[in-house]
């Protein structure tokens, strides 16, 4: 198999593995969802890095680096507001639970 | 060449990233899987630094530093009221992140052994445009939730040629890098990208710019994997690809909740179907009432559904309203909160903002659950929505929202509307439901006129 059709064939299975893992989610979640897959695609990071370490002047040193500043703050930013979100929905859990508790104990 | 034990480092992460959108997608399990995705990034980040022998190694890590200070604190500072514009934003600097690393790569490609391939320098050619289109997008996004311009869709005549132009040029240009690759067409095809981006997202309402958010987040998703196979590193190929995937499921999801299909999210406007849209104040009739007044109906109601929307976390008025609940619960009512699926500024904001209330998750009932209880309502009080209790979306073929399912407040007894002012909701259109004759309407700063009517409540 030549090299682009491994590489087709990862993106391939990717494209049904990602459709498929979220593919009964509850409109509950829509928003954090989007977050939270907005923040794995931060990992761009990665790429930016490898550019930036292998930059040969100084011009591709900055724009380099500027991405690697940009790309921080999509996939750190995104982790943590979508941390935000979801530490509401678990205060809440944890009322519900608290509340339901003495019922259970009589 | 990558060491073995990096390779493995990174299907490592690529699992994380998959275990990660699985668990998102339950509530129960949301808040581990987000933290799984943290670790999975951090996994492909600690490999990449130790695997590569990198030039520059200080100033790359002072530059991860001072975006992930900078990502921090817009985390931390933003009102969960922003979110949306603020998850606009990260995706944007992700997509102009992805077009710069293309670029970069775009001005080496011609010099590596064997390299310029054209499947790389396609690839190249598309992150740029890509991850441009991303950039401006979300930039105009932002500016239209943040309502630093008009949330009302923009079109002018010429609008389709100039679309068309546009995407001519950004294939030529596209055509011209991979057969003679420069830096300069480069730029070139940037430009025009982000000219495109603020061209698609101009057009759309304010209501529907959360599903051009999602569209947008799917976009950088496949700049990310394009990246991957022009960088030949597999996990952003694979991380880029679900995020692409899994985003235009979601950005189909997303539209299906508001009853109407992506293109027409898109163009709508272009048909001249939002002309009704108007930000001009009526002067129709209306019955207003009075704190004292509306409290006695809620205090004698059997049976009260609250219709809260973005206005009432705009105003902080949620804590307030929550109070008022409790005190109704304690006199015996039957107090549910209807909560519309695009209640907020997208898909499931709302409860994300009661929950930061603390409003208990039994009392929040989803549309389909709840819309068939209000015509045993003996009164349904609408705090802050708007849009989603307009029976224009049934009744006005051409209305921008027309198809959205709606909250059926109008079959209640007796709607108790507190409004600020007379101005339309965030589509810009009027509702009827405000001169029905069942509805009296409230008007004042909804925290203010919530803490009167709690006060009047208790007095009853």
């Amino acid at each position: 198999m030549s090299e682009p059709l491994v590489w087709l064939t990862f993106f391939v299975l990717a494209a049904f593995v990602g459709v498929e893992v979220i593919s009964k989610v509850s409109s509950i979640l829509h928003t954090p969802l989007m977050s939270g897959a907005n923040a794995i695609h931060g990992v761009i990071l990665v790429g930016a890095m490898l550019v930036a370490g292998t930059a040969e002047s100084t011009g591709e040193l900055i724009m380099a680096l500027l991405a690697v500043v940009l790309a921080s703050i999509n996939m750190v930013g995104g982790f943590v507001v979508t941390d935000r979100m979801l530490i509401m929905f678990s205060h809440r859990r944890r009322a519900v639970e608290g509340a339901k508790r003495p019922e259970l104990e009589r | 060449m990558i060491p073995v034990w990096a390779q493995l480092a990174y299907l490592l992460a690529a699992v994380c990233f998959i275990v990660a959108l699985k668990g998102l997608s339950s509530p129960r399990t949301a808040r581990r899987g987000n933290l799984i995705g943290a670790a999975g990034a951090l996994i492909a980040c600690v490999t990449v630094v130790a695997s590569s022998d990198f030039d520059h190694l200080s100033a790359i890590l002072a530059a991860v530093a001072i975006g992930a200070a900078a990502g921090t604190i817009g985390a931390y500072r933003v009102q969960m009221t922003q979110m949306p514009q603020m998850v606009a934003l990260f995706n944007g600097v992700g997509g102009g992140a992805a077009a710069i690393v293309a670029l970069l790569e775009l001005s080496k490609l011609p010099e590596q052994p064997g390299g310029g391939g054209i499947v790389e320098l396609i690839a190249a050619a598309f992150t740029i445009l890509v991850g441009s289109v991303s950039l401006a997008g979300s930039i105009i996004t932002f500016l239209k939730l943040q309502e630093l311009m008009t949330t009302r869709p923009i079109t002018f005549p010429g609008y389709p040629i100039l679309y068309g132009l546009g995407l001519l040029a950004a294939v030529g240009l596209g055509v011209v890098i991979v057969l003679f690759p420069s830096i300069l067409l480069g730029v070139g095809l940037a430009a025009v990208g982000a000219g495109l981006g603020v061209l698609l997202v101009l057009p759309v309402g304010g209501a529907d710019v959360p599903i051009v958010i999602s569209l947008l987040n799917a976009f950088t998703g496949l700049t990310v994997a394009a990246s991957g196979y022009l960088l030949q590193n597999t996990l952003l190929l694979v991380a880029g690809t679900l995020v692409g995937a899994a985003g235009t499921l979601l950005t189909l999801l997303m539209a299906n909740a508001m009853g109407r299909s992506v293109f027409s999210t898109l163009f709508g406007a272009l048909r001249g179907g939002s002309s009704l849209g108007s930000t001009t104040v009526s002067n129709r009739p209306v019955r207003s009432t009075t704190p004292a007044d509306a409290a006695i109906l809620l205090a004698y109601a059997d049976r009260v559904i609250i219709v809260p929307g973005y206005g009432l976390a705009v105003a902080q008025a949620q804590h307030t309203l929550r109070q008022l609940v409790d005190v109704l619960l304690d006199r015996g009512t039957k107090v549910d909160y209807a909560i519309h699926p695009v209640a907020g500024r997208m898909p499931g904001h709302m409860n994300v903002l009661l929950a930061e209330a603390q409003v208990p998750y039994e009392q929040l009932k989803e549309m389909d659950e709840i819309d068939p209880d209000f015509k045993q309502a003996d009164v349904v009080l609408v705090v802050g929505a708007n849009d989603v209790v307009n029976p224009a979306a049934e009744t006005t073929p051409g209305a921008p929202i027309y198809g959205m399912p709606i909250l059926h407040a109008n079959q209640a007894r007796q709607v108790i509307f507190l409004k600020r002012s007379m101005r339309p909701g965030f589509a810009g259109i009027e509702n009827e439901l405000l001169y029905e004759p069942t509805t009296t309407l409230l008007f004042g700063d909804a925290k203010e006129t919530m803490s009167k009517l709690l006060t009047e409540v208790k007095a009853v």
